[in-house]
């Protein structure tokens, strides 16, 4: 894999860019993505966060992570249609 | 040369470290009990405006937003800087009295803030649906940053200089000796399972750097650790939600913000329409969960305002909280017992634009000992005289 390749490709995070927040001492999967971006944008982690905690935990030597907090809607959902949605219960 | 121990590594306790360091305060430890950006710095919209009702508010942020304007350059990290203005809108005859006065205390202050007739309002953001709106204002100077490079920008700097970031360290307690502050009691940590949560884990022993100085900034959770001193603080969070939809190309200048319901929304660098919406009542404490009433209040609200984004996505919503005191005023400066303790909280969802100027005025009050009369008015002692502070340009 080069530098270059792409491991989050909604928000153009490069393997590069990773090790570099590793580098600086980002060892844990939330400052990751804080630090580069990565799983913050169309698909929301999905496509990249397999990767980018797998590269962590070869470089920390530790288990894999959890994942990232997951924010909701679980998939992208149109601001017409929660409009038209009732109030729910608090959670 | 005196050490310095800093509680929160969110941009006030940042900020306030690298100012340190650059006045030659060298040997400062900034602790956090989570990850960076973890607390309220990595959790707001990232609006900058000088847009408020207090003399002391408008000032300030008047130089917050210039620190804004050179902080890439001088930190050279890219914040996304965007002065696109602030456009506030009211739809009550109270509020649109209370933004004429303040937009006339803004101009005696210098501001460029004017009140918005109905074509210059359509002219502005053409898409914003001007039912019902009684008055508006705008400050083309007000702008947005996004937050997380304005944090990693003071850690690096702050780092430059000499300061120690210590994360995932939680403070659980002090030592004391004829009433300073000799020694703080930290414990490693690690992520809890969800962060939404309240929780981090113990991952090591109690250990104790000792100072001589302390500084509190850690937001909403300030009470809970001036509690582990003996110190009451009459502080307490409140959750706030947000969201951010799918990136659109550029089409939205300034955030807005309709002090009627709370509607805020603006359009980052990014692309993304990052905004939220007033939802009563929240959970007792600091509570960072997600709840799809807000989602659903905010969608609706926004739709109403601007109907062409009822077909535009919502990406994610997350949450944080909001670190809020009786008179909607920050609680600074050094406090009677110990003495010293520096608090600098409470700064009522205005933590993040405020700290490039608070950083720099804690700085010199930690350094060299004294107190301005901002700190004076601002200082924890004013709630046990009674002479209370007023600021009603809040949002949400």
């Amino acid at each position: 894999m080069t530098a270059k390749a792409m491991l989050c490709r909604c928000e153009d995070v490069t393997l590069d860019e990773v090790m570099e927040a590793l580098d600086a001492g980002h060892h844990d999967i939330e400052s990751v993505k804080r630090y580069t971006g990565f799983g913050t944008g169309w698909c929301q982690g999905k496509q990249c966060v397999v990767a980018c905690a797998r590269l962590l935990a070869q470089v920390t030597g530790k288990a894999p992570e959890l994942p990232i907090t997951p924010r909701p809607p679980l998939h992208p959902v149109a601001l017409g249609v929660l409009a038209s949605l009732g109030d729910d219960e608090e959670g | 040369m005196p050490r310095v121990v800093v509680i929160g590594a969110g941009i006030l306790g940042l900020a306030t470290a690298y100012n340190l360091a650059k006045r030659g305060v060298r040997d400062v430890l900034v602790v956090d009990r989570g990850y960076l950006c973890g607390g309220a710095s990595g959790r707001n919209g990232g609006g900058v405006r000088a847009q408020f009702s207090s003399e002391t508010n408008i000032r300030l942020m008047r130089e917050s937003i210039e620190i804004c304007r050179d902080f890439a350059t001088e930190m050279k990290i890219n914040v996304w800087f965007r002065q696109g203005g602030y456009l506030f809108l009211t739809r009550t005859a109270a509020r649109a009295r209370d933004l004429e006065e303040n937009v006339a205390l803004q101009n005696r202050c210098g501001l460029p803030t004017r009140m918005l007739d109905p074509s210059e309002l359509q002219r502005i953001v053409p898409e914003l649906s001007s039912a019902g709106v009684r008055a508006a204002s705008f400050n083309p100077g007000d702008g947005v940053v996004f937050p997380w490079p304005f944090i990693w920008g003071y850690a690096r700097a702050a780092k430059d200089l000499g300061v120690s970031i210590r994360p995932f360290t939680e403070v659980v307690g002090f030592e004391a000796r004829s009433g300073r502050i000799t020694g703080v009691r930290l414990r490693p940590t690690r992520l809890s399972p969800l962060d939404a949560t309240d929780e981090v884990l113990p991952a090591g022993d109690v250990y104790t750097e000792s100072c001589d100085d302390v500084v509190l900034c850690a937001g909403a959770w300030s009470p809970k650790v001036a509690a582990l001193v003996g110190l009451a603080l009459p502080n307490k969070p409140h959750r706030h939600e947000i969201c951010s939809t799918e990136p659109l190309k550029p089409w939205l200048g300034p955030l807005v913000a309709d002090l009627s319901d709370g509607l805020y929304f603006s359009q980052s660098m990014r692309g993304e329409i990052v905004g939220g919406v007033a939802v009563e009542p929240v959970p007792e404490g600091i509570n960072q969960q997600s709840s799809r009433r807000f989602l659903t209040t905010y969608a609706r609200a926004l739709v109403r305002a601007i109907p062409t984004m009822a077909g535009v996505r919502v990406l994610r919503q997350w949450a944080g909280c909001y670190d809020l005191t009786p008179d909607g005023s920050p609680i600074v400066g050094r406090v009677a017992d110990p003495s010293n303790l520096t608090l600098a909280c409470g700064f009522m969802g205005h933590g993040f634009m405020m700290a490039p100027v608070m950083g720099r005025l804690l700085a010199e009050h930690v350094a060299t000992g004294e107190t301005s009369p901002l700190f004076a008015r601002w200082g924890l002692d004013r709630f046990a005289r009674g002479e209370l502070e007023h600021e009603n340009m809040i949002i949400g």
